[in-house]
Protein backbone atom coordinates (compact mmCIF):
# COMPACT_ATOMS: atom_id res chain seq x y z
CA UNK A 1 0.00 0.00 0.00
CA UNK A 2 1.69 2.82 -0.95
CA UNK A 3 1.35 6.39 0.18
CA UNK A 4 -1.56 8.51 -1.15
CA UNK A 5 -2.13 12.51 0.57
CA UNK A 6 -4.93 12.73 -2.24
CA UNK A 7 -7.70 11.80 0.27
CA UNK A 8 -6.38 14.56 2.45
CA UNK A 9 -8.34 17.57 1.07
CA UNK A 10 -11.70 15.49 1.14
CA UNK A 11 -11.56 15.86 5.22
CA UNK A 12 -10.24 18.88 5.38
CA UNK A 13 -12.89 21.13 6.74
CA UNK A 14 -13.22 18.44 9.69
CA UNK A 15 -9.19 18.33 10.58
CA UNK A 16 -8.96 22.27 10.55
CA UNK A 17 -12.21 22.07 13.07
CA UNK A 18 -9.98 19.49 14.89
CA UNK A 19 -7.08 21.87 14.70
CA UNK A 20 -9.12 24.71 15.79
CA UNK A 21 -10.55 22.85 18.92
CA UNK A 22 -6.84 21.73 19.68
CA UNK A 23 -5.51 25.73 20.01
CA UNK A 24 -9.04 26.56 21.85
CA UNK A 25 -8.45 23.74 24.51
CA UNK A 26 -5.03 24.58 24.89
CA UNK A 27 -5.46 28.26 25.45
CA UNK A 28 -8.25 27.66 27.81
CA UNK A 29 -5.80 25.11 29.64
CA UNK A 30 -3.24 27.42 29.47
CA UNK A 31 -5.59 29.45 31.63
CA UNK A 32 -6.33 27.48 34.26
CA UNK A 33 -2.96 26.44 34.72
CA UNK A 34 -1.61 29.69 34.92
CA UNK A 35 -4.29 31.16 37.37
CA UNK A 36 -4.08 27.94 39.02
CA UNK A 37 -0.06 27.81 39.16
CA UNK A 38 -0.44 31.58 40.76
CA UNK A 39 -2.64 30.27 43.72
CA UNK A 40 -0.75 27.14 43.74
CA UNK A 41 2.35 29.47 44.60
CA UNK A 42 0.50 31.46 46.83
CA UNK A 43 -1.13 28.71 48.74
CA UNK A 44 2.79 27.34 49.08
CA UNK A 45 4.18 30.07 49.91
CA UNK A 46 2.33 32.28 52.32
CA UNK A 47 -0.51 30.10 53.22
CA UNK A 48 -0.95 28.43 56.29
CA UNK A 49 0.56 24.38 56.77
CA UNK A 50 -2.77 23.24 56.92
CA UNK A 51 -3.49 24.36 53.67
CA UNK A 52 0.66 24.36 52.67
CA UNK A 53 1.19 20.82 52.79
CA UNK A 54 -2.03 19.92 51.47
CA UNK A 55 -0.67 21.83 48.14
CA UNK A 56 2.22 20.66 47.93
CA UNK A 57 1.34 16.90 48.35
CA UNK A 58 -1.08 17.74 45.60
CA UNK A 59 1.14 19.21 43.47
CA UNK A 60 3.40 16.24 43.73
CA UNK A 61 0.94 13.58 42.49
CA UNK A 62 -0.01 15.73 39.54
CA UNK A 63 3.83 16.38 38.60
CA UNK A 64 4.94 12.33 39.67
CA UNK A 65 2.03 10.78 37.64
CA UNK A 66 1.64 10.57 33.88
CA UNK A 67 -1.09 13.41 32.25
CA UNK A 68 -3.07 9.82 30.95
CA UNK A 69 -3.78 8.75 33.73
CA UNK A 70 -5.01 12.26 35.31
CA UNK A 71 -7.04 12.41 32.33
CA UNK A 72 -9.01 9.06 33.25
CA UNK A 73 -9.27 9.81 36.32
CA UNK A 74 -10.93 13.11 36.01
CA UNK A 75 -13.09 11.55 33.32
CA UNK A 76 -13.88 8.13 34.76
CA UNK A 77 -13.02 8.89 38.22
CA UNK A 78 -15.58 12.04 38.75
CA UNK A 79 -18.44 9.94 37.35
CA UNK A 80 -18.30 7.61 39.98
CA UNK A 81 -18.62 9.91 42.42
CA UNK A 82 -21.46 11.52 40.85
CA UNK A 83 -20.25 14.67 38.61
CA UNK A 84 -21.13 13.99 35.38
CA UNK A 85 -19.29 16.23 33.17
CA UNK A 86 -18.32 16.93 29.10
CA UNK A 87 -14.85 15.15 27.99
CA UNK A 88 -13.51 18.16 27.05
CA UNK A 89 -13.83 20.01 29.89
CA UNK A 90 -12.29 17.22 32.13
CA UNK A 91 -9.34 17.73 29.27
CA UNK A 92 -9.62 20.94 30.19
CA UNK A 93 -9.40 20.76 33.68
CA UNK A 94 -6.77 17.74 33.89
CA UNK A 95 -3.93 19.72 31.28
CA UNK A 96 -5.03 23.07 33.25
CA UNK A 97 -4.23 21.38 36.92
CA UNK A 98 -1.38 19.40 35.44
CA UNK A 99 0.58 21.94 34.01
CA UNK A 100 -0.52 24.34 37.15
CA UNK A 101 1.56 22.17 39.25
CA UNK A 102 4.64 22.98 36.84
CA UNK A 103 4.15 26.79 36.75
CA UNK A 104 3.20 26.82 40.43
CA UNK A 105 7.25 26.08 41.00
CA UNK A 106 8.30 27.93 38.64
CA UNK A 107 6.18 30.90 39.79
CA UNK A 108 7.53 30.27 43.09
CA UNK A 109 11.01 30.32 42.18
CA UNK A 110 10.76 33.17 40.21
CA UNK A 111 9.23 35.29 43.53
CA UNK A 112 12.01 33.49 45.72
CA UNK A 113 14.33 34.91 42.90
CA UNK A 114 14.12 38.54 43.59
CA UNK A 115 16.57 39.75 46.05
CA UNK A 116 14.89 39.97 49.77
CA UNK A 117 16.40 43.85 49.77
CA UNK A 118 14.31 44.68 47.15
CA UNK A 119 11.21 43.91 49.68
CA UNK A 120 12.79 45.38 52.66
CA UNK A 121 13.58 48.81 50.49
CA UNK A 122 9.98 48.95 49.71
CA UNK A 123 8.56 48.78 53.10
CA UNK A 124 10.99 51.03 54.56
CA UNK A 125 9.92 53.25 51.86
CA UNK A 126 6.42 53.50 53.30
CA UNK A 127 4.77 51.20 50.87
CA UNK A 128 2.09 48.64 52.20
CA UNK A 129 2.85 44.88 51.70
CA UNK A 130 0.41 45.18 48.95
CA UNK A 131 2.06 47.73 47.27
CA UNK A 132 5.84 46.10 47.39
CA UNK A 133 4.36 42.98 45.81
CA UNK A 134 2.32 44.93 43.33
CA UNK A 135 5.15 47.47 42.29
CA UNK A 136 8.07 46.28 43.39
CA UNK A 137 8.10 42.28 43.48
CA UNK A 138 6.23 40.97 40.71
CA UNK A 139 7.35 43.45 37.93
CA UNK A 140 10.75 41.71 38.71
CA UNK A 141 9.57 38.31 39.53
CA UNK A 142 7.56 38.51 35.86
CA UNK A 143 10.45 38.81 33.66
CA UNK A 144 11.89 35.29 34.80
CA UNK A 145 8.65 33.35 35.05
CA UNK A 146 7.35 34.15 31.62
CA UNK A 147 9.83 32.52 29.28
CA UNK A 148 9.34 28.88 31.06
CA UNK A 149 5.62 29.41 31.85
CA UNK A 150 5.66 29.82 27.62
CA UNK A 151 7.69 26.65 27.39
CA UNK A 152 5.01 24.98 29.56
CA UNK A 153 2.34 26.66 27.44
CA UNK A 154 4.13 24.71 24.15
CA UNK A 155 4.53 21.42 26.29
CA UNK A 156 0.72 21.83 26.89
CA UNK A 157 -0.16 22.19 23.14
CA UNK A 158 1.63 18.69 22.63
CA UNK A 159 0.43 17.31 25.18
CA UNK A 160 -3.58 17.93 24.69
CA UNK A 161 -2.92 15.65 21.89
CA UNK A 162 -3.92 13.21 24.82
CA UNK A 163 -7.60 14.09 25.66
CA UNK A 164 -8.00 12.53 22.29
CA UNK A 165 -8.65 9.25 24.64
CA UNK A 166 -10.90 10.33 26.40
CA UNK A 167 -12.76 11.26 23.18
CA UNK A 168 -12.64 15.19 22.94
CA UNK A 169 -12.79 15.53 18.72
CA UNK A 170 -9.65 17.53 18.41
CA UNK A 171 -6.85 17.33 16.21
CA UNK A 172 -5.81 13.57 16.72
CA UNK A 173 -9.25 12.33 17.29
CA UNK A 174 -10.73 13.90 14.22
CA UNK A 175 -7.75 12.29 12.40
CA UNK A 176 -8.42 8.76 13.77
CA UNK A 177 -12.13 9.76 12.44
CA UNK A 178 -10.81 10.23 9.14
CA UNK A 179 -8.53 7.05 9.12
CA UNK A 180 -11.48 4.79 10.29
CA UNK A 181 -12.99 6.12 6.89
CA UNK A 182 -10.13 5.52 4.53
CA UNK A 183 -7.31 3.43 6.22
CA UNK A 184 -4.74 5.47 5.85
CA UNK A 185 -3.03 6.46 8.80
CA UNK A 186 0.37 7.23 7.97
CA UNK A 187 -1.13 10.19 5.57
CA UNK A 188 -3.73 11.83 8.33
CA UNK A 189 -1.11 11.28 11.02
CA UNK A 190 1.66 13.32 9.26
CA UNK A 191 -0.59 15.88 8.29
CA UNK A 192 -1.90 16.25 11.66
CA UNK A 193 1.39 16.50 13.05
CA UNK A 194 2.34 19.33 10.48
CA UNK A 195 -0.94 21.40 11.74
CA UNK A 196 0.55 20.80 15.16
CA UNK A 197 3.32 22.22 14.17
CA UNK A 198 1.69 25.07 12.43
CA UNK A 199 0.29 25.90 15.94
CA UNK A 200 3.41 25.61 17.76
CA UNK A 201 5.10 28.33 15.55
CA UNK A 202 1.85 30.39 16.26
CA UNK A 203 2.39 30.36 20.07
CA UNK A 204 5.76 30.85 19.79
CA UNK A 205 5.48 33.74 17.58
CA UNK A 206 3.03 34.97 20.60
CA UNK A 207 4.71 34.23 23.19
CA UNK A 208 8.00 35.78 21.72
CA UNK A 209 6.01 39.11 21.18
CA UNK A 210 5.13 38.97 24.45
CA UNK A 211 8.76 38.08 26.71
CA UNK A 212 9.95 41.30 24.38
CA UNK A 213 7.19 44.05 25.71
CA UNK A 214 8.22 43.04 28.66
CA UNK A 215 11.76 43.55 28.49
CA UNK A 216 10.75 46.60 26.84
CA UNK A 217 8.59 47.96 29.83
CA UNK A 218 11.82 47.32 32.07
CA UNK B 1 -12.42 2.51 48.52
CA UNK B 2 -12.87 -1.21 47.86
CA UNK B 3 -9.13 -2.25 49.50
CA UNK B 4 -9.53 -6.08 48.88
CA UNK B 5 -10.22 -5.17 45.10
CA UNK B 6 -6.84 -3.37 45.40
CA UNK B 7 -4.99 -5.93 46.75
CA UNK B 8 -6.35 -8.35 44.54
CA UNK B 9 -5.11 -6.78 41.29
CA UNK B 10 -1.89 -5.34 42.85
CA UNK B 11 -0.35 -8.60 41.47
CA UNK B 12 -1.21 -7.63 37.73
CA UNK B 13 -0.19 -3.79 38.42
CA UNK B 14 3.28 -5.03 39.86
CA UNK B 15 3.77 -7.27 36.56
CA UNK B 16 2.58 -3.85 34.60
CA UNK B 17 5.18 -2.13 36.19
CA UNK B 18 7.93 -4.39 35.13
CA UNK B 19 6.59 -3.67 31.89
CA UNK B 20 6.86 0.27 32.05
CA UNK B 21 10.32 0.42 33.67
CA UNK B 22 11.68 -2.21 31.02
CA UNK B 23 10.81 0.33 27.98
CA UNK B 24 11.57 2.79 30.16
CA UNK B 25 14.97 1.97 30.42
CA UNK B 26 15.60 0.26 26.78
CA UNK B 27 14.23 4.10 25.59
CA UNK B 28 16.17 5.88 27.58
CA UNK B 29 19.22 4.23 26.29
CA UNK B 30 18.14 4.80 23.01
CA UNK B 31 17.03 8.12 23.44
CA UNK B 32 20.75 8.68 24.90
CA UNK B 33 22.34 7.22 22.04
CA UNK B 34 20.41 8.76 19.81
CA UNK B 35 20.43 11.89 21.28
CA UNK B 36 24.19 11.91 21.47
CA UNK B 37 24.84 11.67 18.04
CA UNK B 38 21.83 14.25 17.16
CA UNK B 39 24.35 16.90 19.33
CA UNK B 40 26.88 15.90 17.99
CA UNK B 41 25.49 16.43 14.60
CA UNK B 42 24.33 19.54 15.43
CA UNK B 43 27.53 20.65 16.47
CA UNK B 44 29.41 19.79 13.62
CA UNK B 45 31.12 22.09 11.30
CA UNK B 46 29.67 20.11 8.41
CA UNK B 47 26.49 22.08 7.30
CA UNK B 48 24.32 18.47 6.04
CA UNK B 49 24.62 17.49 9.71
CA UNK B 50 23.67 20.25 11.44
CA UNK B 51 20.48 21.11 9.15
CA UNK B 52 19.44 17.75 9.85
CA UNK B 53 20.42 17.76 13.67
CA UNK B 54 18.33 21.58 13.28
CA UNK B 55 15.60 20.09 11.58
CA UNK B 56 14.86 16.77 13.51
CA UNK B 57 15.20 18.89 17.07
CA UNK B 58 12.52 21.32 16.07
CA UNK B 59 9.94 18.67 14.43
CA UNK B 60 10.59 16.21 17.05
CA UNK B 61 9.94 19.05 19.70
CA UNK B 62 7.30 20.53 17.90
CA UNK B 63 4.37 17.63 17.34
CA UNK B 64 3.39 15.88 20.03
CA UNK B 65 4.80 11.97 21.36
CA UNK B 66 1.65 10.57 20.47
CA UNK B 67 1.24 11.83 17.08
CA UNK B 68 5.05 10.41 16.70
CA UNK B 69 3.97 6.60 17.95
CA UNK B 70 0.78 6.65 15.71
CA UNK B 71 2.78 7.68 12.94
CA UNK B 72 5.42 4.66 13.59
CA UNK B 73 3.19 1.96 14.66
CA UNK B 74 0.02 2.39 12.57
CA UNK B 75 1.39 4.29 9.54
CA UNK B 76 4.66 2.71 9.82
CA UNK B 77 2.93 -0.45 7.55
CA UNK B 78 1.98 1.79 4.90
CA UNK B 79 5.82 2.29 4.21
CA UNK B 80 7.06 -0.91 5.23
CA UNK B 81 7.71 -1.01 8.77
CA UNK B 82 6.24 -3.64 10.91
CA UNK B 83 6.83 -2.80 14.24
CA UNK B 84 5.33 -5.44 17.15
CA UNK B 85 4.24 -2.65 19.85
CA UNK B 86 6.15 -2.66 22.56
CA UNK B 87 9.45 -2.29 19.77
CA UNK B 88 7.44 0.50 18.63
CA UNK B 89 6.99 2.09 21.98
CA UNK B 90 10.78 1.69 23.04
CA UNK B 91 11.57 2.99 19.44
CA UNK B 92 9.16 6.22 19.37
CA UNK B 93 9.62 6.85 23.01
CA UNK B 94 13.70 6.78 22.10
CA UNK B 95 13.77 8.85 19.19
CA UNK B 96 11.11 11.37 21.12
CA UNK B 97 13.24 12.09 24.06
CA UNK B 98 16.88 12.28 22.18
CA UNK B 99 15.59 15.36 20.50
CA UNK B 100 15.09 16.85 24.06
CA UNK B 101 18.23 14.55 25.33
CA UNK B 102 20.52 16.18 22.44
CA UNK B 103 19.46 19.75 23.34
CA UNK B 104 20.35 18.98 26.93
CA UNK B 105 23.99 17.64 26.17
CA UNK B 106 24.45 20.48 23.76
CA UNK B 107 23.63 23.18 26.05
CA UNK B 108 26.27 21.35 28.72
CA UNK B 109 28.66 21.14 26.25
CA UNK B 110 28.21 24.92 24.98
CA UNK B 111 28.20 25.92 28.65
CA UNK B 112 32.09 24.84 29.24
CA UNK B 113 34.13 27.76 29.34
CA UNK B 114 35.80 28.87 25.87
CA UNK B 115 39.18 29.30 27.43
CA UNK B 116 38.93 26.03 28.82
CA UNK B 117 39.30 24.65 24.98
CA UNK B 118 41.63 27.30 23.60
CA UNK B 119 43.68 26.69 26.50
CA UNK B 120 44.38 23.04 25.93
CA UNK B 121 44.31 23.72 22.14
CA UNK B 122 47.17 26.10 22.91
CA UNK B 123 49.23 23.52 25.05
CA UNK B 124 48.80 21.44 21.83
CA UNK B 125 45.82 18.86 22.61
CA UNK B 126 43.88 17.78 19.18
CA UNK B 127 40.87 18.62 18.89
CA UNK B 128 39.71 15.28 20.07
CA UNK B 129 41.30 14.97 22.32
CA UNK B 130 40.34 18.37 24.08
CA UNK B 131 37.02 17.67 23.58
CA UNK B 132 37.36 14.07 25.35
CA UNK B 133 39.51 15.10 28.26
CA UNK B 134 38.64 18.74 28.93
CA UNK B 135 34.88 19.87 27.62
CA UNK B 136 33.45 16.30 28.35
CA UNK B 137 34.44 15.92 32.01
CA UNK B 138 33.29 19.20 32.58
CA UNK B 139 30.10 19.15 30.27
CA UNK B 140 29.10 15.35 31.85
CA UNK B 141 28.92 16.93 35.36
CA UNK B 142 26.49 19.63 34.28
CA UNK B 143 24.23 17.13 31.95
CA UNK B 144 23.11 14.80 35.06
CA UNK B 145 20.44 16.73 37.06
CA UNK B 146 18.68 17.92 33.59
CA UNK B 147 19.49 14.54 32.24
CA UNK B 148 17.37 13.07 34.84
CA UNK B 149 14.78 15.91 34.67
CA UNK B 150 14.29 14.16 30.98
CA UNK B 151 14.24 10.72 32.49
CA UNK B 152 11.33 11.66 34.86
CA UNK B 153 9.52 12.98 31.68
CA UNK B 154 10.24 9.95 29.90
CA UNK B 155 9.04 7.66 32.39
CA UNK B 156 5.56 9.57 32.34
CA UNK B 157 5.71 8.95 28.63
CA UNK B 158 5.61 5.43 28.51
CA UNK B 159 1.74 6.04 29.82
CA UNK B 160 1.66 7.02 25.96
CA UNK B 161 2.71 3.19 24.91
CA UNK B 162 -0.72 2.19 26.23
CA UNK B 163 -2.37 4.00 23.20
CA UNK B 164 -0.97 1.41 20.95
CA UNK B 165 -2.08 -1.56 22.88
CA UNK B 166 1.47 -2.49 24.61
CA UNK B 167 0.45 -3.72 28.12
CA UNK B 168 1.92 -1.57 30.70
CA UNK B 169 0.71 0.15 33.91
CA UNK B 170 -1.50 2.94 32.29
CA UNK B 171 -3.29 -0.23 30.01
CA UNK B 172 -3.47 -2.56 32.85
CA UNK B 173 -5.12 0.47 35.05
CA UNK B 174 -7.51 0.62 32.21
CA UNK B 175 -8.08 -2.16 31.65
CA UNK B 176 -9.09 -2.63 35.29
CA UNK B 177 -11.24 0.36 35.31
CA UNK B 178 -13.21 -1.11 32.51
CA UNK B 179 -14.13 -4.14 33.90
CA UNK B 180 -14.61 -2.87 37.74
CA UNK B 181 -15.79 0.79 37.44
CA UNK B 182 -13.39 1.86 39.97
CA UNK B 183 -10.97 4.36 38.55
CA UNK B 184 -9.78 5.92 42.07
CA UNK B 185 -8.59 2.42 43.24
CA UNK B 186 -6.92 1.48 39.83
CA UNK B 187 -5.53 5.27 39.40
CA UNK B 188 -4.25 5.17 43.48
CA UNK B 189 -2.56 1.83 42.51
CA UNK B 190 -1.24 3.21 39.19
CA UNK B 191 -0.54 6.23 40.62
CA UNK B 192 1.88 5.03 43.63
CA UNK B 193 3.48 2.63 41.35
CA UNK B 194 4.42 5.18 38.99
CA UNK B 195 5.41 7.50 41.73
CA UNK B 196 7.82 4.93 43.57
CA UNK B 197 9.30 4.06 40.23
CA UNK B 198 10.47 8.17 39.40
CA UNK B 199 11.04 8.44 43.47
CA UNK B 200 13.91 5.47 42.99
CA UNK B 201 14.54 6.87 39.73
CA UNK B 202 15.45 10.54 41.37
CA UNK B 203 17.25 9.24 44.12
CA UNK B 204 19.73 7.55 41.81
CA UNK B 205 20.59 11.01 39.93
CA UNK B 206 21.05 12.67 43.17
CA UNK B 207 23.35 10.27 44.13
CA UNK B 208 25.34 10.64 40.78
CA UNK B 209 24.67 14.07 41.02
CA UNK B 210 26.56 14.19 44.14
CA UNK B 211 28.57 12.19 43.27
CA UNK B 212 30.06 14.04 40.41
CA UNK B 213 30.30 17.58 42.47
CA UNK B 214 32.64 16.19 44.59
CA UNK B 215 34.85 14.91 42.23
Amino acid sequence: MGLDFSVVPEFSDFILIGALWTFAITLSAGAVSFVGGIAFAVAVLYGHWSIRYPVRFIAGLFMGTPLLLQLFLIYFGLVQIGIDIPAFVAGIIGLGIHFAAYNSDIIQAGIKAVDNGQHEGARTLGLSKFQAYRYIIIPQAVRDVVPPIGNNLIALLKDSALISVIGVTELVHASQLAISETFRPFEFYITAAALYYVINLILEYGLRRVERNIAAAR
Amino acid sequence: MDYDLMLRVAPYFVEAAVITVQISILSTILGLTLGALIAAAKMSSIMVFRTFGTVFVSVIRGTPCLIQLFILYFGGPQIGINLDPFSAGVIGLGINIAAYMAETMRGAIITVDRGQIEASRTLGLSKLRTFYYVTLPQAARLMIRPLGVNINAQIKATALVSTISVVELTYTAQRYIGSTYKPFEMFILAGVLYMLIIYVVGRGVSYLDKKAVIQ
